[in-house]
């Protein structure tokens, strides 16, 4: 129980990480030897034997073969009456103290001690579980990526159409661009081709007002002033005829 | 008995023969280093076996505890000698 507690506090000690009893033992391998050592063996259930609080159990089975169940108490019992006897070991005020506090560790042990046992297991309970988290944690987002990669390798399989329909885009493009310049050419054409034909246009046009005007001046300069004179003077006779004739129509 | 046979230098104290107690220390290793190196195996094995397990009981640190009463005790006696109740034994 006591142990259990120094084991706990030990922890604490070692790795603040605190990840429980399986990777102290790593840790302090991990520094020392080459060789890999995962996975790391757990931690033994239980310590050694040990009888009463001090003797190791390993003490008894020695001498059991040759002397029984009792040997190593008669040993004990020859040993302590010895020391008395012969004074080595002497009986004063420390005697008597150590008997007392010794009354007091014993009860106080026996009284207490599962349940402070309970509590470090309590402990250490929590921290393997704790660490038992983070591990299963880890565990599922590698799993996660796992599933992710083979997604990823998944779709990867399916580029040939990506290409397909990235082609297809740009021969489009292509096309487009292509028909755009077709009709920019088809227009520039034909604007060069109407300009010629209304410049001929103009040309015939204004020869044609040319010549007109030329034949008017033409004919009105050959219009003699004596032929003027003629001209008038026919009009006037005509005049004077046509105002006889009305003249005369009148007074019937 | 029919054991396989280990050099006398790996074989722990226990297994050694008493006969062959004094060339078995003659292949121990007693420069600082190895008396150091003796003094860890030693209490990282009593670590192991006792303390460095899941349901630990009282025992390990128990020992420990009584080993040194018991030197401490050992070290006092020429003191405690005086406190004696009979001169002869």
């Amino acid at each position: 129980m006591l142990s259990r507690l120094v084991l706990v506090s030990g922890h604490t000690l070692k790795n603040s990480g605190s990840f429980g009893a399986c990777l102290v033992q790593a840790s302090r391998s991990f520094h020392q030897s080459s060789q890999s050592l995962a996975p790391v063996p757990p931690l033994p259930e239980k310590g050694g034997k040990v009888r009463h609080g001090i003797f190791p159990e390993e003490l008894f089975t020695l001498l059991y073969p040759k002397t029984g169940v009792t040997g190593p108490y008669m040993l004990g019992t020859g040993l302590l009456l010895y020391m008395l006897s012969k004074e080595i070991y002497v009986i004063n005020h420390e005697t008597f103290a150590a008997a007392s506090i010794g009354a007091v560790v014993i009860y106080g042990i026996k009284k207490f001690g599962p349940s402070v046992a309970a509590f470090a297991d309590k402990i250490n309970e929590d921290k393997v579980a704790k660490a038992q988290e983070v591990k299963d944690q880890a565990m599922a987002s590698l799993t996660q990526g796992i599933e992710d990669e083979k997604k990823e390798q998944w779709r990867v399989e399916g580029r040939h159409m990506l290409f397909d329909a990235k082609r297809n885009n740009v021969a489009m493009l292509l096309e487009t661009n292509y028909r755009e310049r077709l009709h920019m050419v088809t227009n520039e054409v034909k604007k060069r081709l109407d300009y010629q034909v209304e410049l001929q246009n103009l040309h015939r046009r204004m020869e044609q007002e040319h010549m007109v005007n030329w034949v008017e001046q033409s004919v009105i300069k050959s219009i003699t002033p004596l032929q003027e004179k003629e001209s008038i003077a026919k009009c006037i006779a005509d005049l004077k005829v046509l105002a006889k004739a009305t003249q005369a129509r009148a007074t019937v | 008995m029919a054991d396989k046979p280990v050099a006398l230098a790996q074989k722990k104290l226990m297994d050694v023969k008493l006969g062959q107690l004094p060339s078995w220390l003659g292949t121990r290793d007693f420069t600082p280093n190895g008396l150091l190196g003796s003094v860890r195996g030693g209490y990282e094995r009593y670590y192991n076996k006792y303390i460095n397990v899941r349901k630990g009981g009282i025992g390990g640190v128990a020992m420990f505890l009584a080993g040194y009463i018991a030197l401490s005790y050992l070290w006092e006696y020429d003191h405690i000698k005086h406190d004696r109740w009979r001169k002869y034994h």
